[in-house]
C-alpha cells in the first residue's frame, strides 16, 4: 500500500542523502521526495511517498527515527484525513487546430496556461496526483514535449474535536 | 563558561588553552576572600567578560575535549591531513598514543579497547586512504553496537571537491556504517560536534561516530566552551521501558509452559548480566546465548543450554524451535540464529527487549516489544514477577516436563568431536586452554572456524570475556582487538585464537604489539586451509575446494621471531598441553601455533537458509 510519510529533519548537509542512502541501503521503495526549508530554518521538510506491507512501513518509519538528523516522522496516510497536492508543468505541442481544445480543458481542469510560444502552451496544473494523471492523459493524444513535476506534498487535516 | 573560570580567580584562557595568571591586579590582592566581596565582584565580572573571548586552535580543543572524555588511550596512524592534531596531542603529553601498523588495525584495536572496557574507543586516520582503511573497522564496530569515534583528518575546506592530494568524502563513504558522523566545517562548531559524537556513540544503542575535521579547522581558532551534559532535539533514545508491556510479558510468563531466554550482545553492553542470571533462577527457564551474548549468562551455569544458531548447540536450537515463549533480550533475530524464518519456532510467542526499536519486529513478528535499555527492562520485569508470581518452586514444578524434555535433547546430542591420538583437533586445543585459563582471560577471536570452535568449547563466565566480529563476521579483526583489550586491562590475559588465514589480514600489528610490550598470546589453529569455506565447499560443493587451499603458508614460528617475539609450535595431539603451557608462562608476546586435523568441520552446523531443526550433526 502506498504511504505518504513526513518528515522533519535538521536542516545539516548531508541530510537528504542520508534518508536517500536509507531508502536504497535497505532496499526500501521511493517513490517520490519533496524537499524545503520551514519557518525553522534549522528544519527542513520532506514529504515522501513509498509503499510495502505493514511490516515494510513500520520499518521504513522505524529507521527513519533511529537516524539523528531525523527530529520527527508522521505517516500522513495513517493519521486519518489528509490534503495532498502536486504541481506539473507540462509544455504540450500547441497548432492551429488544438490551440483551443487545450485552453478549454485547462478551463475545465482549472488549470493556467503559464507561457505561450508560436507552438507549444506550458500549462501548470496542481492537484491530487490523479488529477494530473488525467491532465496528462488528455494532453498526451495532442503531443506532451516536456513534463516537470514536483512530487507530492502532504498535510494532515486538522483534527476536528467533539 | 563564567562559572568555570570563577573556580580559577586571576586566571584566564591564554590562546594555548591554558589557564595562566594574569594581573589586571596583583595576584596576592586577588585570593578567594577579596573574590567574595561584593564590590570586587562587578569588576572582576566585568575583568572576565573580556578574558573569555581568549581563543583556542581547532587542535588544542581537540586534545582539550577528548581530555574531558575522559579519554585515556587512542589508536591511530599519522599523515598529512592529521599532522597538527598529533603535534598538538604531543604537547599535551597526557593521552596515550598507540601508533598501529595498519589504519584498520587502529579500528579494530578501538573496537576491542571499547569491548574489553564498555568505554568509548577512540582511533585517528589521516585523510583519504587512512580514513579508507578505517572503513571495515568502523563496519565492524556498528554491526556490533561498539561505542567509538574515529577522528580523520582532511584536506583543507578550500580544496574539499577540487579532487585534492589524499581527498576522499569519508562522510559519504562511511553514511551507511556510522550511527552519525559529521564534518567540521567551521572551528565554532568543533566542540560541540565533538561532545555530541561521544555522547551519540556511548548511549541508546551504541556505535561508531565519525568526524572529518579539515586541515585549516585544526589550526583556525575560536573560543572553547564544552558543556557538561549535550541534549539533541533529534535523538533522544528512549531507555526506559513501559511498565504496561513489561506486565504483558509477565502475563505470558504466567501462562507458558516452554519457556527459553534467548540472550544477545545487548545484554552484554547494557550491563544486564546479573539480572538476566536472576530472572532465569527466578522463574527456572533455560537460557541460550547468540555468539555476541556469550559471557551475558555463566557457560558453565547448569541453565545454560548453549549458543543458538547455524554452529549452536542442537539442545539450544531445539529448544528454541520447540518453545512455546521466547523472551529476546538484546538480539535481534538474525539470520544466523533463526535459520529459514518461516519455521523458526512456529509456537511461540515472543517478547523483544531491546533498546533499538528498528530490531524490533524486523526479522520475525513479535507479539510484546518492548523498547529500552535490558538491564531497566529486566529489573522492571523481576519486579513485577516477584511482587504477582509464584515461588521460585512452583516455577519450577511448573516447567519440570520442559527440562525433562531438555535434557534429553541434551543427551542425544551433546557437543563433542571425534577424538584423534595422531593428530591435534583444534576443539581439544580450545578445551585444553579453557582448563588452563579458566575463564580469567579475555578472548578475542578471528572469524571462521576458529570461532565457532571457540564459542563452543570455551565456556565464557563474565561478559566482556570474549570480543568477536559478530555481525560482519571481519577476518583479521583478532589481532588489532587484542591490542586494545591489553590496552585496557595492561594486567589481564588477553589471548587471540586465530586460524592461519584470518591472522594473516592483520599480521602487521604484531609490530605494533611489541613497541607496546603487550604480552598477548596468540593461539594459531593452522589447518592451511580457509576453513570455514572449505567446510562449505566439502558439504555443498562437491569437495571443489577452489581458493581456500593455501598451498604456502608462512612459518609462524620465524614469524614471532623476526618480531622479536617468542614462537611455539605443536604438531602432535600429546605437545598440545606442553605447548599451551609453556605459552601462557612465557612473558611477553607469544604465538602458538597448532597444526590441526586439515579438514576438521564446524559441527552441529544448520545450512544456510534451512530451518534450524534441519542441523548436521558430527
Amino acid at each position: 500500500m502506498k504511504h505518504t510519510l513526513s518528515v522533519l529533519v535538521e536542516n545539516n548537509p548531508g541530510a537528504l542523502s542520508r534518508i536517500a542512502g536509507l531508502f536504497s541501503g535497505r532496499g526500501f521503495n521511493i517513490e517520490s521526495l519533496c524537499v524545503a526549508a520551514t519557518l525553522d530554518p534549522t528544519l527542513s521538510h520532506m514529504t515522501l511517498t513509498t509503499s510495502g506491507d505493514d511490516l515494510i512501513i513500520e520499518q521504513i518509519i522505524k529507521q527513519l527515527n533511529r537516524l539523528v538528523d531525523v527530529y520527527k516522522v508522521v505517516d500522513v496516510t495513517e493519521e486519518g484525513a489528509y490534503v495532498e497536492r502536486e504541481m506539473a508543468l507540462i509544455k504540450a505541442k500547441a497548432e492551429a487546430e488544438t490551440r483551443a481544445e487545450i485552453l478549454r480543458m485547462c478551463d475545465i481542469f482549472r488549470c493556467k496556461v503559464v507561457d505561450v510560444s508560436p507552438k507549444t502552451y506550458t500549462v501548470e496544473v496542481t492537484g491530487p496526483k490523479t488529477k494530473i494523471d488525467a491532465v496528462i492523459e488528455l494532453l498526451k493524444p495532442i503531443g506532451i514535449k516536456e513534463i516537470a513535476k514536483t512530487g507530492v506534498i502532504a498535510m494532515s487535516r486538522e483534527k476536528k474535536s467533539l | 563558561m563564567g562559572a568555570a573560570l570563577h573556580k580559577y580567580p586571576g586566571r584566564r584562557l591564554t590562546d594555548s588553552g591554558f589557564l595562566t595568571l594574569t594581573d589586571p591586579w596583583k595576584e596576592n590582592d586577588f585570593g578567594l576572600t577579596s573574590f567574595r566581596q561584593k564590590d570586587r565582584f562587578r569588576d572582576f565580572h566585568q575583568y572576565f567578560e573580556v578574558t573569555i573571548m581568549a581563543k583556542m586552535a581547532g587542535k588544542q580543543m581537540f586534545v582539550e575535549a577528548l581530555k574531558r572524555e575522559g579519554v585515556e588511550v587512542i589508536f591511530g596512524y599519522p599523515g598529512g591531513a592529521i599532522i597538527d592534531l598529533y603535534d598538538a596531542l604531543d604537547q599535551d603529553g597526557t593521552i596515550k598514543h598507540v601508533l598501529v601498523r595498519h589504519e584498520q588495525g587502529a579500528a579494530h584495536a578501538a573496537d576491542g579497547y571499547a569491548r574489553a572496557s564498555g568505554r568509548v574507543g577512540v582511533c585517528l586516520a589521516t585523510s583519504g586512504p587512512g580514513a579508507t582503511n578505517t572503513v571495515t573497522g568502523i563496519a565492524t564496530a556498528y554491526m556490533d553496537s561498539v561505542p567509538m569515534v574515529v577522528f580523520t583528518g582532511q584536506v583543507p575546506t578550500a580544496l574539499i571537491g577540487n579532487d585534492a592530494f589524499q581527498e576522499v568524502d569519508i562522510v559519504g563513504i562511511t553514511r551507511p556504517c556510522t550511527k552519525h558522523n559529521y564534518l567540521v566545517k567551521d572551528i565554532k562548531d568543533l566542540p560541540r560536534v565533538i561532545k555530541a559524537a561521544f555522547y551519540i556513540a556511548r548511549t541508546g544503542r551504541p556505535g561508531p561516530v565519525l568526524v572529518d575535521i579539515p586541515k585549516d579547522i585544526q589550526n583556525a581558532k575560536a573560543e572553547f566552551t564544552y558543556d557538561e551534559e549535550i541534549k539533541l532535539r533529534s535523538y533522544e533514545p528512549v531507555l526506559d521501558p513501559h511498565i504496561k508491556q513489561i506486565e504483558k510479558a509477565y502475563q505470558l510468563f504466567e501462562h507458558c509452559k516452554r519457556p527459553i531466554l534467548y540472550v544477545g550482545g545487548g545484554a552484554v553492553i547494557s550491563g544486564a548480566h546479573e539480572e538476566v542470571r536472576e530472572l532465569a533462577e527466578l522463574i527456572h527457564a533455560p537460557v541460550a546465548t547468540t555468539l555476541m551474548g556469550l559471557g551475558a549468562f555463566p557457560g558453565t551455569h547448569p541453565m545454560n543450554i548453549g549458543m543458538l544458531g547455524m554452529h549452536g548447540t542442537y539442545c539450544a536450537n531445539m529448544t528454541m524451535a520447540n518453545s512455546d515463549l521466547i523472551l529476546a533480550i538484546g538480539a535481534r533475530f538474525d539470520d544466523r540464529v533463526t535459520g529459514k524464518v518461516d519455521a523458526f519456532a512456529p509456537h511461540a510467542k515472543i517478547i523483544h527487549i531491546d533498546v533499538d526499536p528498528t530490531s524490533i519486529q524486523k526479522n520475525v513478528k513479535v507479539d510484546i516489544p518492548i523498547v529500552g535499555d535490558c538491564r531497566k527492562a529486566l529489573q522492571k520485569l523481576i519486579k513485577v514477577i516477584t511482587d504477582n508470581g509464584r515461588p521460585a518452586e512452583t516455577w519450577k514444578e511448573r516447567f519440570s516436563p520442559w527440562w525433562e524434555q531438555i535434557a534429553a535433547w541434551e543427551k542425544r546430542h551433546p557437543l563433542g568431536y571425534k577424538k584423534d591420538p595422531n593428530v591435534i583437533k583444534p576443539q581439544y586445543v580450545i578445551e585444553t586452554l579453557y582448563g588452563m585459563t579458566k575463564g580469567r582471560a579475555i578472548i578475542t577471536t578471528e572469524v571462521g572456524q576458529n570461532q565457532m570452535w571457540t564459542a563452543q568449547f570455551y565456556k565464557f563466565d563474565s561478559p566482556r570475556s570474549i570480543l568477536t566480529s559478530g555481525g560482519l563476521g571481519t577476518m583479521g579483526y583478532g589481532l588489532p582487538a587484542a591490542i586494545g583489550a591489553q590496552m585496557a586491562f595492561p594486567d589481564r590475559l588477553v589471548i587471540d585464537i586465530a586460524g592461519d588465514g584470518s591472522i594473516q589480514m592483520n599480521i602487521q600489528e604484531l609490530a605494533t604489539a611489541m613497541e607496546q610490550r603487550l604480552p598477548i598470546k596468540i593461539v594459531i589453529l593452522n589447518n592451511q586451509f580457509l576453513g570455514m569455506v572449505r567446510q562449505w565447499q566439502e558439504l555443498f560443493y562437491d569437495r571443489r575446494y577452489v581458493a581456500t587451499d593455501f598451498t604456502f603458508t608462512p612459518d609462524f614460528v620465524k614469524i614471532a621471531d623476526a618480531y622479536s617475539a617468542t614462537g611455539l609450535r605443536a604438531t602432535r595431539p600429546d605437545e598440545v598441553e606442553d605447548v599451551l603451557k609453556k605459552g601462557l608462562d612465557t612473558p611477553g608476546l607469544v604465538i602458538m601455533e597448532f597444526a590441526i586435523a586439515r579438514e576438521e568441520g564446524v559441527f552441529p552446523m544448520v545450512p544456510a537458509g534451512k530451518a534450524t531443526t534441519e542441523m548436521l550433526l558430527v
